[in-house]
């Protein structure tokens, strides 16, 4: 098992490695004026920035970042963010295979250390947001569900993600933590299939992402449990070392960390770190 | 697609016999070239499978109860699928070849349509359909408490949405290779319609349906995007084996390729064992 998972990961690494080169290259003989102008104002400013950047980023983060794209070109005139929203695992198997990626926004650190193991990334990720679990009910929660315990009678059709996804991993922590045994009708394979069970009314409940209850809007109602405290999921973000446009990505991570950036993901249900 | 058509082209011309012409004296390198690296294109990728196989850690990872639930519930649901396509379908295919009326062309199209279409729509139309707000669900839900949803039935309900076109195109191809004069004469000689079906026609076509069958069988067994949108994921009762290769794949690489390889041994050995006894039958 170890012996051929190691294999894999070597030829991985070897292709990637190569992936990457070539990516390399053919980054600097095309944005050649972008780096330059770039090193002469590493501060970041309103000018002298400019050439894409691509942002891998976890799927929740996908209204938030989109809007903190925009705001950044608006910010930076000449640049382009280009994202690539996916499972953080899909993500992570990429970058470490040599996509051409600036920044990774990882949904977990277990992600992120798949990239950070790989010595993909340049420097140490940094946790830019927490997210928490709700319940997602039905609109105007006509079960009248007020806990976690209340998800674990018998007449509630519950849909939880599968352990093997972070939202799972997250909802098994805290049912944990509080000494509860719920059986779903289905564990699903993403967050987002879980909340459209409910949406989708063929669930009576859900547990999710705040930022996914956000999302939906008046499509489900959300009730907070005090448990999800004991299942935060941390959001890292970092700068890759291969980075074909280091100075940009370096530059939009900073504004996803200035209060302004903070504003627009708390708006979107996520927590500070 | 094709594959269904020649069947029925073939099992029709047995009455003739004219049988399937080698050719003499080799191929061509252009014709040769290309099919071999068509071959390459479609083997290696299994063949890949079999390299990278963790076989040390394989009888630990195949033994665990998780596995055998998903098989043995991927075997009963493909099959019950195609049982359910049988009876449905082969009446189906029977009006499409056999009975003149108007947009029969349309209802073809529509037949086949799941054949094209991607399974998670597929999911997303039962789903609409069937589920428990669903436009037929819902009376369902309501009148007998019934909720198709998160069940095995949901499953094999998806599978059978899925698979069932290939059953009714195999059929409706043979039936339309087989002489329908056999079914005429027995009118005449004072049959029923429908005993001339049940005791001509379907004995004609046993070929037709049993290729179908295997076709159908096969691609119930490899569905994925319906029954994961349809019927979710719960071990043991909607957890098939394709669904525990996507999930595994998530969090352990090794245990996804394992279980794959179950998979297209079992695949592989009824493709097999059943495509050589109806295409000699041929």
């Amino acid at each position: 098992m170890n012996r051929s998972a190691r294999r894999i990961r070597r030829t991985l690494r070897v292709t990637g490695a190569g992936a990457a080169a070539l990516v390399a290259l053919s980054a600097c003989s095309s944005s050649d004026s972008g780096s330059d102008s770039g090193a002469s104002s590493s501060g970041g400013g309103s000018g002298g920035l400019s050439g894409t950047v691509n942002v891998f980023a976890a799927a929740s983060l996908t209204e938030s970042f989109t809007e903190l794209g925009k705001e950044f070109e608006k910010r930076h005139p000449g640049t382009e963010v280009v994202f690539n929203f996916g499972g953080s695992d899909s993500l992570a198997a990429g970058i470490t295979s040599g996509a051409p990626a600036d920044v990774f926004a990882s949904a977990s650190p277990r992600t992120m250390k798949v990239v950070t193991d790989a010595d993909a990334a340049a420097g140490t990720p940094v946790t830019f947001v927490r997210n928490r679990l709700e319940i997602a009910t039905l609109p105007g929660n006509p079960d009248r569900v007020a806990s976690l315990k209340d998800l674990t009678g018998p007449d509630l059709k519950v849909v939880l993600c599968d352990r093997t996804v972070p939202c799972g991993a997250a909802a098994r922590k805290a049912l944990t933590a509080a000494g509860l045994k719920l059986t779903p009708v289905s564990y699903e394979e993403d967050v987002k299939s879980a909340l459209n069970k409910v949406v989708l009314k063929e669930a009576d409940a859900a547990v999710v992402y705040r930022t996914d209850v956000r999302a939906a809007g008046d499509k489900v109602a959300g009730v907070e449990f005090p448990e999800s405290a004991k299942a935060v999921n941390d959001y890292p973000i970092t700068l890759l070392k291969d980075a074909p446009n280091a100075d940009v990505g370096k530059a939009f991570i900073e504004l996803v960390r200035s209060a302004a950036g903070q504003k627009v993901l708390t708006g979107a249900g996520f927590t500070a770190p | 697609m094709t594959t269904p058509h020649r069947t029925g082209a073939a099992a029709g011309r047995r009455a003739d016999g004219p049988r399937r012409r080698q050719v003499r004296g080799g191929a061509p390198l252009p014709l040769l070239v290309p099919a071999l690296i068509g071959l390459a294109f479609l083997v290696l990728p299994l063949v890949a499978l079999l390299i990278r196989a963790p076989w040390a850690s394989m009888p630990e990872l195949l033994t665990s109860t998780e596995v055998w639930q998903a098989l043995r519930l991927s075997l009963i649901c493909a099959t019950a699928a195609t049982v359910v396509s049988m009876v449905i379908g082969v009446p189906l295919a029977w009006l499409l070849a056999r009975v003149e009326f108007p947009g029969r062309g349309l209802v073809r199209a529509l037949v086949t349509l799941p054949l094209v279409l991607p399974p998670v729509v597929g999911g997303v139309a039962l789903l609409m359909a069937l589920g428990r707000n669903g436009v037929v669900g819902q009376w369902l839900d309501s009148w007998f408490g019934i909720t198709l949803p998160f069940t095995t039935t949901g499953v094999i309900l998806a599978e059978a949405f899925v698979a069932m076109p290939f059953l009714v195109i195999s059929v409706e191809g043979t039936l339309r290779a087989a002489d329908p004069r056999y079914e005429e004469a027995a009118t005449t000689l004072g049959a029923s319609r429908f005993t001339a079906f049940r005791r001509v026609t379907l004995p004609l076509i046993a070929p037709g349906i049993a290729a179908g069958a295997v076709l159908a069988w096969a691609r119930a067994l490899g569905e994925f995007g319906a029954t994961i949108t349809f019927a979710g994921n719960f071990p043991g009762r909607t957890q098939t084996m394709p669904l525990a290769v996507y999930l595994a794949l998530q969090s352990d690489p090794e245990a996804a390729v394992a279980l794959s390889l179950v998979l297209l041994a079992v695949s592989i050995a009824v493709l097999a064992g059943l495509r050589d006894r109806w295409m000699t039958a041929s």
